[in-house]
């Protein structure tokens, strides 16, 4: 039997115990005095150690968050439920959300992003959408040791793993290495759903008396931290042999995804709500119901299917156990919800019921443990507004461009494709199924990954960006340059932007030259989402990213989603036929400072950011778009790390095409990395009504030849090389580097 | 000609197999339960890909014991179609109804990839469709598609032609490049790669189109014998 | 001196087994009703030379860096002796 070993509500006071779980003195004080009135008890402090979280209450980063644009006609539902709508036309809906999964995948890479995806379909799935993509963004250490190999090779096979199993395609993502994250991997998945608009679901627990219905996997001590194993009835012993790491069992949520999905669609009368029990667990999906819906909540725990025995109240509403959802249902219904699962082989048990008032009451064999006001869990967590610093380096900045000095272009070249975050991606991605579901019309390696919707004409192109070497330089800028490159590769794909979401990775907020880059990037994102009306519509919050004692770079990674609103319009950045004209799109500066090129040569990146103008970004992607869905372009490719030269070898790889070109510009500035460029090719047939269109934004560069040579005419020197030997050392760079 | 795809729990590819029957060779198709118990009615049964019960314990090895599995051997001993792909191909190895089984990939990992296969016998009723052509490009998706048989069985597929598909270039380590392979009688094909992803330009292939249109004019020819 | 060591790894306790809870369920259907639980690890066999140091010390050690991953999973081992 369990003994009650759990500390008094005086002694959690007096020792702090509520410390180890991250509520400070004056929270800790706040709820005793203000909330509750008297001393929250073992069970009742851990709730709110779960609810005013970061992760759920986003109580460091509101202030930053209120500054992000969310408006947009196109906007069916912003920030605040699971995941965030954006309507596509015919009655159909987008829905889309980015989550990270860091601190697991560094202590377990495999489980820690297998769960990270697992969690992020849920968020999906619980709006009434079938998710259709997914995307992951990583960043890693250099590779350099052994244990950033492990991470990157058990992070891949865990994404897959996950993947794979559950039948959604992984269609895209970006992946960058550098040593600002060697011991802090960032880990965020992306997925992306589709619904029909009358399908949309809310979180939410309305109608007194209306069950509330737990499904999916039992709940087990996954996840809870090493504090509480303490507090039940394990001695020492036996606790070293416990853990708390989670599992995931794509296996479990396919099922639980067909299930959702056929409760969503087929028995719409008797669902009231539905969320999934992902961070904080059962406590955050149950309270967040209860409060969005304005009502009270009654749960009886005994009535939580459970995989271990002797489970303590705080255990059981802490777990992080996967693959659960919840469930509220017209009181009544019950059986016919039960039905549908058990069809499945999925527990669904009613676990308490929907109250009048505005309590949030827990009882456990008998006894009523805890007792509080949901809002107060849910809505009421303190905000902070952080202290704001320019840090030390961006004062002491070198206003200096960096000037590189290169007198072999062509073995610079050679070297620069073998740069892990230029070379090709595809021993990574090829172990993602980014087929199945037959809907894929472009598959990783191209700018977006981009998808049909069957029965329209449509299409959705997708993506995933940021370069924190450009936010290191300057927060706010790089924020802008992240939705910039975003919104290229939705545009070169043929796609018109509609939205963002965002996983915010940054240092500690309360280092206030820390909290500044997070404040300063997402005054950037906003405003450049607004320029390119892709509000943001979700998103989440990653903080104290630090590795080796310093912060990561300031990454907030921008998932786009744009629509193809015609399936001709899809264009992919492979050069299609000799013969064709090739342009580049944008003027070229000398701009270096934190390119991949400054990395390769002097070993870090530094200076000032060079100059980004937006209004320039949105007419030369406006100039694309339409020479696109004029039926002008062949192919396009947006001009990203390593700059031109790299862009146009990548645009020769994909049909092992070569290109004879001339410019006037100096071999050197082929490695800029000026923003707001594409490489474009054309056919003949289309070439002065894609010159009339560009206004004299494109330069003719040449022409794609059948040759098995890369050969470009400088104003003072000559690449030159062959097309298959460059692909090779592309190719070849990852793999060698993983060894 | 009327198809039978049976769903497994944790079968992923069970609605792309029915969409490219039903949508592009507009043939009818039902998605089957695994709890079947008979197949009546239907001319032709197509096991799909995924992970049946998360593949967890062999890929294949739960699935098998599905009722709709006894159904789909008595459906075979009749001498009808019976496909396997990917997951399916595995299946047909647990349950028996072909030789040999599937490892995990030499390379340890997952591979999805288009890969080029050299059609072994152009002349089985899955096959006839390619006509002339000797090779065709399918995409592949598995992490278990590293065929394995003993030298004795290798020597019998070859010498009934029980060999369909070998790849040009061995992706995953299989035996004697097998990427499909069929019964003695010649009814019963499995098969990694995906011809059902094959079936639209939109999707970059038609390619495995050949093996529906093999199965569909064998059909039509046994009603006109 | 020739050693032989058999090394069980399984989860540890709290540690969810997707694929044991699979293979149980399989074991139910099939009539199997008084299996209560299936816990799925890995088994290795190392054939080890005796160098004078402690083996089992030395396996010990091969489990924790190598064999188990310690976050989440614990090992067992059994040494015999056997013909070289």
């Amino acid at each position: 039997m369990l003994k009650n070993t759990e500390p008094t509500p005086e002694a959690l006071r007096d020792d702090h115990i509520y410390r180890e779980w991250g509520l400070s003195d004056a929270e800790y004080e706040l709820i005793s005095k203000k909330v509750l009135g008297r001393l929250p008890n073992y069970t009742e402090a851990g709730l709110f150690s779960g609810m005013w979280s970061e992760h759920c209450s986003y109580k460091n980063s509101k202030p930053v968050l209120k500054k992000f644009w969310t408006q947009g006609d196109q906007v069916v539902a912003g920030p605040g439920e699971g995941a965030g709508i954006i309507d596509i036309g015919d009655g159909q809906a987008v829905v889309f959300k980015a989550e990270s999964h860091n601190h697991p995948s560094a202590i377990e890479p495999y489980e820690g992003a297998a769960t990270g995806v697992g969690g992020i379909i849920r968020d999906i799935f619980s709006m009434g959408a079938k998710p259709i993509a997914l995307l992951d963004s990583l960043r890693f250490g250099e590779l350099t040791d052994e244990s950033t190999k492990y991470l990157v090779s058990q992070v891949v096979a865990g994404i897959g793993g996950y993947g794979n199993c559950i039948g959604i395609p992984t269609i895209g993502g970006d992946t960058a290495f550098d040593a600002s994250y060697q011991k802090n991997p960032l880990v965020n998945a992306m997925c992306v759903g589709i619904l029909n608009q009358a399908d949309i679901q809310k979180g939410q627990a309305t109608g007194v008396g209306n069950s509330v219905i737990y499904v999916g996997a039992k709940t087990g001590r996954d996840g809870i931290s090493g504090a509480s194993f303490a507090s039940a009835e394990f001695n020492d012993a036996k606790a070293a042999q416990r853990s708390a790491v989670q599992v995931g069992d794509p296996f479990m949520e396919k099922l639980l995804m067909d299930a959702c999905l056929e409760v969503i669609h087929d028995h719409r009368e008797s669902l009231v709500g539905i969320q999934d029990m992902g961070a904080a667990g059962l406590v955050s999906s149950s309270a967040e119901m209860a409060s969005k819906a304005g009502s009270g909540l009654e749960l009886n725990l005994d009535l939580v299917p459970q995989r271990e025995s002797g489970m303590t109240p705080f255990e059981l509403m802490l777990s992080e156990s996967q693959e659960r959802m919840l469930l509220c249902v017209r009181e009544g219904a019950e059986k016919e919800i039960y039905a549908v699962f058990e069809k499945y082989g999925l527990d669904a048990a009613t676990i308490g019921h929907v109250t009048t008032g505005h309590q949030y009451r827990l009882w456990h064999r008998g006894k009523l443990v805890a007792d509080v006001p949901v809002d107060a869990l849910a809505s009421d967590a303190p905000v902070y507004q952080r202290e704001k610093k320019v840090p030390e380096r961006l004062a002491q900045q070198s206003k200096a461009q960096f000037m590189p000095v290169v007198t072999d272009v062509t073995t610079t070249l050679k070297q620069l494709l073998q740069q892990p975050t230029v070379a090709s991606k595809r021993s990574l991605y090829r172990t993602y199924d980014s087929q199945v579901q037959t809907n894929t019309v472009v598959q990783p390696g191209s700018d977006a990954g981009v998808v049909r919707i069957r029965q329209t004409d449509k299409a959705l192109a997708m993506t995933t960006d940021v370069n924190g070497r450009y936010l290191f330089l300057n927060p706010r800028v790089g924020g802008e340059m992240a939705v910039a490159e975003a919104a290229r590769n939705i545009v070169a794909s043929g796609g018109v932007p509609l939205g963002i979401t965002d996983c915010l990775n940054f240092g500690n907020p309360e280092n206030p030259e820390q909290f500044y880059e997070l404040d300063e990037s997402a005054q950037g994102i906003s405003r450049a989402c607004k320029l390119f009306n892709a509000p943001v519509i979700s998103g989440n919050v990653s903080l104290n990213n630090e590795s080796n004692g310093q912060p990561i770079y300031p990454t907030p990674m921008i998932g786009m989603v744009g629509l193809i609103k015609h399936q001709r319009d899809i264009t992919t950045q492979d050069f299609k036929q000799p013969g064709d004209a090739v342009y580049v799109l944008g003027d070229t500066h000398a701009d270096f400072n934190g390119s991949e090129l400054q990395k390769m040569l002097t070993g870090r990146i530094s200076g000032t950011l060079f100059d980004f103008d937006l209004a320039v970004e949105k007419q030369n992607q406006d100039l694309l778009l339409d020479a696109i869905q004029a039926g002008l372009v062949a192919s396009a490719h947006d001009a990203a790390e390593g700059g031109l030269i790299v862009a146009i070898a990548e645009s020769c790889f994909g049909n092992n095409l070569g290109v004879s070109l001339t410019s006037d510009l100096r071999s050197v500035d082929f490695f800029a990395e000026t923003q707001s460029r594409f490489v474009v090719s054309v056919s003949q047939a289309n070439r002065i009504a894609f010159e009339n269109q560009m206004q004299s934004r494109a330069t003719y560069l040449g022409e794609v030849t059948a040759a098995d040579r890369l050969y470009v005419q400088t104003a003072d020197q000559a690449f030159d090389v062959p097309v298959s030997a460059a692909k090779q050392l592309w190719e070849e760079a990852l793999p060698c580097l993983l060894k | 000609m009327k198809f039978a795809v049976p769903a497994f729990p944790g079968s992923n590819c069970d609605y792309d197999m029915v969409n490219a029957l039903r949508d592009i060779l507009n043939v009818p198709a039902d998605l089957v339960s695994a709890q079947a118990t008979n197949l009546e009615g239907y001319d032709a049964v197509v096991l799909p890909g995924g992970f049946s019960y998360g593949d967890y314990l062999r890929s294949g090895a739960i699935a098998r014991f599905s009722p709709v599995m006894a159904a789909v051997k008595d459906f075979a001993a009749t001498g009808k179609p019976v496909l396997g792909i990917c997951n399916g191909f595995q299946i047909l190895t647990e349950a028996g109804l072909l030789p040999g089984t599937l490892q995990a990939n030499r390379s340890a990992q997952f591979i999805c990839q288009t890969s080029e296969l050299i059609i072994r016998n152009p002349s089985t009723m899955f096959t006839t469709a390619y006509g002339n052509q000797t090779k065709i490009s399918l995409p592949i998706a598995h992490g278990e598609g590293n065929y394995y048989c003993d030298a004795h069985t290798l020597a019998e597929l070859r010498t009934h032609h029980q060999i369909v598909f070998e790849y040009v270039d061995n992706p995953n380590g299989s035996v004697a490049n097998i990427a499909g392979i069929m019964n003695r009688q010649g009814n019963v094909l499995g098969m990694m790669p995906h011809p059902e992803r094959a079936v639209e330009t939109i999707l970059g292939s038609t390619a495995g189109l050949g093996i529906f249109q093999s199965l569909l004019s064998h059909q039509r020819e046994g009603v006109h014998a | 001196m020739t050693y032989l060591a058999k090394v069980t790894v399984t989860y540890k306790e709290s540690i969810l087994d997707p694929k044991g809870e699979a293979i149980n369920d399989a074991l139910h259907r099939l009539g199997y009703g008084n299996v209560q639980s299936v816990e799925m690890g890995k088994y290795f066999e190392l054939k080890v030379t005796g160098n004078g140091q402690p083996i089992e010390a030395q396996v010990d050690e091969m489990c924790d860096r190598l064999l188990a991953n310690v976050n989440m999973e614990t090992y067992q081992i059994k040494i015999v002796e056997v013909e070289d």
